[in-house]
């Protein structure tokens, strides 16, 4: 009797230890996105303008450098940090002015930002700064339908004419 | 706390026994549930198409049928993860309430701890090489997170903007999913460096049980994928693994900064717990060169490892000598148990065991023992510190002698008893598996049964036995005693 009871024991033990796992890997479900949202994400890297717009070296400062180190123009190595700001509808839903990376600010200054925003159609406005100024030297504004769990990447090319939307 | 652990592990006791209770074994079913995912995750990468375009299809065709063997190893591989994860957890809350966090453990312990972090880095990249919608999220919600640390130049998460993730960044997947995992094994090694004759694989059925129960459950409720990755599309409603998972619903409930915070505060309130002491260690055990013959019994016998065999300084070349490791040593006195010159019968002018413990040595034992029997105690009883109390069961006619643990006595001085005139001798340890030094009762079954040295003679009357009673457990002590046996 005492073995069928422990036989029972053992079998009720184990049985919760699969249900506690075989429950909890699968649910609740998580609701990683509402519904009838669609997904903003804001990412650049890009370096800034420098600070100093490079110069010729003049004959003085080029004689007290070394043969090899004699270039034609002079370049500050820190850049101005990248501002961006997005509209949506007209109203800012993201602002953000991005530090250049590297102990002497010359490096890229990168963004990454994600932000959910009601699906359906659009006024997406985004400003871009890289320059010395309060000026942004780049804007886009389009109107566009997103679509639910859509993702929409605002990223920047300059190649590709500066602020692109995919 | 200690007293809750044990009158939940008696519970498990009355269903799987002492010695196959799962609890008292925590650590070695992590092993076997490593060992499980080892052998699962073998298969199922040989079967896998490791570009980005190819995994997912891959995975999905070995797994479609349900029942099928590829649907029970892919189970078997997800389920044995999740159970790997609660083991160790329940691992290490149970040797956290037993207090087995500091001194001679301290080493276990913060290796243990370090464990955690890096077993949960190895299970997250599983769901990434299948790139799946759950695949997806949990790539891109752990680049976010990683990507609130300040010194990573370019953000992780800008991989998996658009345009699917490159093979490149694929075998990156792989490479935590399997590079991790082998420093899993070399980091449990290290875990279990600090104890001897660590326990890598548990008892038989509990082994078949685990793994049957995994079986079973893969087969039940087959792991399905939830659609490929689509890197245009965000990731709504997902059959979440909460067990693997939490971080993720934790970040987006909070902050990545609040849920680094988080991790920082509790990895270094787990790392600081060896130093919060309860009580001052107790002298550890000392070796007397001059009775010690290096036999290396003790070495041997001690559960940590604790001793060392050197060379003699004084006797002839290859006469070895044992040397205790002080930071190691638990001041069980398992060793002076197992000291062949603990014998109580040796008739030298000063008595002094080989290895012996400072604040109970064999000597003074002898000393009481004696005395007890003088006074007309002929039941002795020989009892354990962490085991039921013995000291409960005083009565005119009872010797009740506790050690620090129950493998501290020399058996010889249960046959030293009835010479001396005991009508009874008693030896009574914790349960099976309930060893505060792991290995007492074990050592101490063995040496009276005679199966392991320094072992109890045969000749011995038979008036003597042993009961196994853990703290709290004084009444079922009693009852033995009153049994006649």
């Amino acid at each position: 009797m005492k073995n069928w009871r422990a036989w029972i024991g053992q079998a009720v033990l184990y049985g919760l230890f699969a249900l506690f796992i075989g429950v909890f890997s699968h649910w609740p479900h998580y609701q990683a996105l509402p519904a009838g949202q669609a997904v903003l994400k804001v990412s650049f890297i890009h370096h800034g303008q420098r600070v100093e717009p490079c110069r010729p070296y003049s004959a003085e400062e080029l004689a007290k450098l070394p043969p090899n180190m004699r270039t034609p123009l002079k370049c500050e190595r820190e850049r101005v940090p990248v501002a961006i700001e997005v509209d949506l509808d007209g109203a800012t839903v993201y602002r953000h002015v991005a530090q250049p990376s590297g102990l002497s600010r010359d490096g890229a200054s990168t963004v990454y930002h994600r932000v959910a925003v009601p699906a359906g159609e659009h006024r997406i406005t985004v400003r871009l700064r890289d320059g010395p100024g309060t000026a942004f030297g780049y804007t886009r504004d389009t109107t566009l339908r997103l679509k639910e769990a859509q993702v929409l990447v605002i990223d920047f090319d300059a190649q590709k004419g500066g602020i692109t939307l995919t | 706390m200690r007293r809750w652990v044990l009158a939940l592990d008696h519970r498990f006791d009355a269903a799987f026994g002492a010695a196959a209770n799962p609890l008292k074994q925590l650590g070695a079913l992590a092993f076997l549930l490593l060992w499980l995912l080892a052998l699962s995750g073998i298969v199922l990468y040989a079967l896998l198409d490791t570009s980005a375009e190819g995994a997912y299809r891959s995975i999905e065709e070995l797994s479609r049928e349900p029942g099928s063997l590829g649907s029970a190893l892919r189970g078997l591989h997800r389920y044995g993860s999740d159970a790997f994860v609660l083991v160790t957890l329940l691992h290490l809350l149970r040797e956290w309430a037993l207090g087995h966090h500091a001194g001679f453990r301290a080493w276990s312990w913060l290796t243990g701890v370090l464990l955690l972090p890096l077993a949960y880095a190895s299970a997250i990249g599983g769901f990434w090489i299948h790139w799946d919608r759950l695949g997806q999220f949990s790539a891109i919600a752990t680049a976010e997170w990683l990507d609130a640390l300040p010194f990573l130049g370019a953000p992780l998460a800008r991989n998996f903007l658009q345009g699917g993730v490159s093979d490149r960044l694929f075998s990156l997947f792989v490479f935590v999913h399997l590079g991790l995992p082998l420093l899993l094994v070399f980091a449990c090694w290290a875990h279990v460096q600090r104890i001897s004759r660590a326990a890598v694989f548990p008892r038989r059925g509990v082994a078949v049980g685990t793994t049957t129960l995994l079986l079973a459950l893969a087969l039940a409720v087959p792991v399905r994928g939830q659609g490929p990755a689509d890197l245009g599309n965000a990731p709504q409603q997902l059959s979440f693994d909460w067990l693997l998972l939490f971080l993720h619903p934790l970040v987006d409930a909070t902050s990545a900064e609040f849920a680094w915070a988080l991790l920082a505060a509790v990895l270094a309130a787990l790392l600081a717990l060896p130093l919060v002491r309860a009580r001052p260690a107790p002298p550890v055990a000392v070796v007397d060169p001059a009775n010690c013959n290096g036999c290396g019994r003790c070495a041997d016998d001690c559960p940590y490892a604790a001793i060392t065999l050197v060379p003699h300084p004084r006797r002839r070349a290859g006469v070895q000598l044992a040397q205790v490791k002080t930071q190691l040593c638990a001041s069980c006195g398992i060793c002076a148990g197992a000291c062949p010159s603990s014998t109580p019968f040796r008739k030298t002018q000063a008595f002094v065991t080989g290895i012996d413990m400072p604040q109970g040595p064999v000597v003074q034992l002898r000393e009481r023992l004696q005395q007890g029997l003088a006074a007309g105690r002929r039941r002795v009883v020989f009892g354990c510190d962490h085991g039921a109390r013995v000291d409960t069961l005083q009565a005119p006619s009872v010797l009740a002698l506790s050690l620090p643990c129950v493998a501290n006595l020399p058996p010889s001085f249960v046959e030293y008893a009835l010479r001396q005139g005991a009508s009874e001798v008693v030896v009574a340890g914790c349960r099976e598996g309930g060893c505060e030094y792991r290995l007492g009762p074990q050592w101490m079954a063995q040496r009276l049964q005679g199966v392991r040295e320094p072992h109890l003679r045969p000749s011995v009357p038979a008036r003597w036995r042993t009961v196994w009673a853990d703290a709290g457990e004084e009444a079922r002590l009693r009852e033995a005693m009153e049994t006649p046996s």
